[in-house]
């Protein structure tokens, strides 16, 4: 004790004091005396940025939670919320909504994405069944993302117009730009239901690293884990993915971050993570929209930037501890 | 009543029959050595009792109840299961992994005194104290398996149901195992082990059942169940029973050809 507090406590103030910063920086500078509401630029800060921001830490601490389930339920530390195909069925269904040119009304995109997201959850949890099985549950996840992956390319490829080609492929690498409180107001309630149900799992993602056996000979009830797990995830992916497209590698890296801190039992990482992964995607969309590019570097192609050299340096580790 | 009983257990996995109207009742306070060949049933009927697996027929009770009538939680305070090659999948240290024990006695809100009491009991029971700080990755396999013993222990269990505890360990360490297998039988629990080693059991048992192909056949003291025929008929080895000089029983085993 209590290195976990102290990491909260200090995520929590790095969270603070980005938000504070990423409110005043970005292509116009809003220094602090300019925020009261008769002055010209606020409706940036209230209107645009805010909500962005908003965004951003809600999704991110619902991606590090979902990586940090994930890989205590999995028991994997390469397992990723994109793994068991939910953000994969989400983007297949905003992708549908692309394809037809629904995306005029704002709330359409969401909301096709959210429904592709319930589609697969519920397949996934037809093909599970009542096995509580995680190999079944993996195996599972894999073909429904391939699946979706594979629905996601055809629809590329029979894009009515280049227009939309262009719109799908954009889409696809996630982004918050242009969001409003509009998508905040969709997506919060989801992220926060998600969230709650994955806080529950801890100290059974504990007694799961004795293994299945020794786990439920001291009463954990794998059906009841697994459906907190799949339905907390796909709530948090789902929409995540419905308000800011797929934003790969938080879930898997953040909870690598945390553990050196708070060590590895499954729920001590929990938290951290949520708020990790906050201040990454906060930290990573301040940078990103802040950057003097013609056109705004999309933040999933930042991620993913980020994410290729932290696998890298992830392999190297564990060859040497395996070696 | 509180003993842990099977009544009549059949089981069938992947076709074959492993259990076969399996009855036993186990007494607390004593050590009862499962024993018999590879695929007697041995491990399955641990399951049973620890309830991972349930029987097609037949019941188990625990306390005069059928188990069905228990919760999982209360099912889980009396019953604590070694399983065999217990795995650790996240490498925590020993102070957690014993801690995590306490599952079935933990509430939402966070560790109580009899929880830091029982673990600290634990591991002062299985001699793994001066660990507490370190990761399970450092520990030997010795260590590792004492540590294991610990986080059932912790749980203050009724019953301990161990799965070859000793595999994997040295002549000295399996001693040791066995006489913390005592230990926990002194205390008041009932242990129910299954083991390998014939030497073993006749050394930590109070009670021997034997098991060949999914029934019982025979069930008592080590020095009347274990007998060269009963070996032979079992095993299919011959063996030879004798005694130390102070007075400890062991058996040598031989092929069956070699006689």
């Amino acid at each position: 004790m209590n290195r976990s507090l102290a990491l909260n406590l200090a995520l929590l103030a790095g969270i603070a004091v980005t938000v504070l910063l990423s409110l005043m920086a970005g292509k116009v500078w809003i220094p602090l005396d300019a925020w009261v509401a008769d002055d010209p630029r606020w409706p940036i800060i209230a209107e645009l940025r805010m909500p962005r921001i908003v965004l951003a830490v809600l999704v991110g601490a619902a991606l590090g939670l979902s990586g940090a389930a994930m890989q205590g339920y999995l028991r994997n530390p390469l397992a990723d919320p994109g793994l068991f195909g939910v953000s994969s069925g989400a983007a297949l269904g905003a992708v549908i909504s692309l394809y037809f040119g629904y995306a005029a009304s704002p709330l359409l995109l969401p909301a096709f994405a959210l429904t592709g997201a319930g589609i697969t959850m519920a397949i996934l949890a037809l093909l599970v069944g009542r096995s509580g099985s995680i190999i079944v549950f993996t195996l599972a996840g894999v073909i429904l993302s391939s699946v979706a992956g594979s629905m996601t390319a055809l629809a590329i490829s029979l894009a009515p117009t280049p227009f939309a080609t262009s719109q799908i492929v954009t889409w696809l690498m996630g982004a918050l730009t242009d969001r409003s409180w509009d998508d905040v107001t969709l997506a919060l309630p989801l992220l926060a239901l998600g969230c709650i149900l994955l806080a529950f799992t801890g100290r059974t993602l504990d007694a799961l690293t004795l293994g299945e056996s020794a786990a439920r000979s001291m009463g954990v009830d794998p059906l009841r884990l697994q459906l907190l797990i799949v339905v907390g995830v796909a709530l948090c992916v789902g929409a995540s993915v419905a308000t800011a497209g797929i934003i790969g590698f938080v879930g898997l890296i953040v909870p690598h971050l945390v553990r050196p801190f708070v060590g590895n039992r499954p729920s001590a990482v929990l938290l951290p993570s949520a708020l990790a992964g906050a201040l990454l995607l906060l930290v990573a969309d301040s940078v990103v929209r802040a950057l003097p590019t013609v056109s705004e570097l999309r933040l999933g192609i930042a991620m993913s930037m980020l994410g290729g050299p932290f696998f890298l340096i992830l392999l190297l580790r564990m060859r040497r501890t395996l070696a | 009543m509180s003993v842990l009983a099977a009544e009549s257990l059949s089981l069938k996995l992947g076709g074959r029959r492993v259990l076969d109207a399996v009855s036993a009742s186990f007494v607390p306070g004593r050590v009862t050595a499962v024993l018999g060949p590879n695929g007697a049933g041995k491990s399955t009927l641990l399951s049973c009792l620890a309830g991972l697996h349930t029987p097609e027929a037949g019941q188990v009770l625990v306390g005069g109840q059928p188990r069905a009538s228990w919760t999982m939680r209360d099912l889980a305070r009396q019953i604590g299961l070694l399983p065999q090659g217990a795995d650790v999948h996240w490498d925590v240290d020993v102070a957690t992994l014993v801690a995590l024990g306490r599952y079935p006695h933990r509430t939402r809100w966070g560790e109580t005194d009899a929880d830091r009491a029982a673990v600290a009991r634990a591991m002062a029971a299985t001699d793994v104290t001066q660990f507490a700080a370190r990761p399970m990755t450092a520990l030997s396999g010795g260590e590792r398996a004492r540590v294991l013993l610990a986080r059932v222990l912790a749980g203050e269990p009724h019953w301990l149901l161990a799965d070859e505890p000793l595999a994997n360990l040295d002549p000295a360490h399996q001693l040791d195992t066995l006489e913390c297998l005592r230990d926990v039988a002194r205390s008041g629990a009932g242990v129910i082990v299954v083991l390998h080693d014939l030497n073993h059991a006749m050394r930590v048992a109070d009670e021997v059942l034997l098991l060949c192909d999914g029934r019982i056949v025979a069930q008592g003291p080590p020095a009347e169940v274990l007998t060269p025929e009963r070996i032979a008929a079992t095993y299919g080895v011959s063996s030879h029973i004798g005694t130390t000089p102070d007075g400890v029983r062991f058996v040598v085993t031989t092929p069956m050809a070699q006689r």
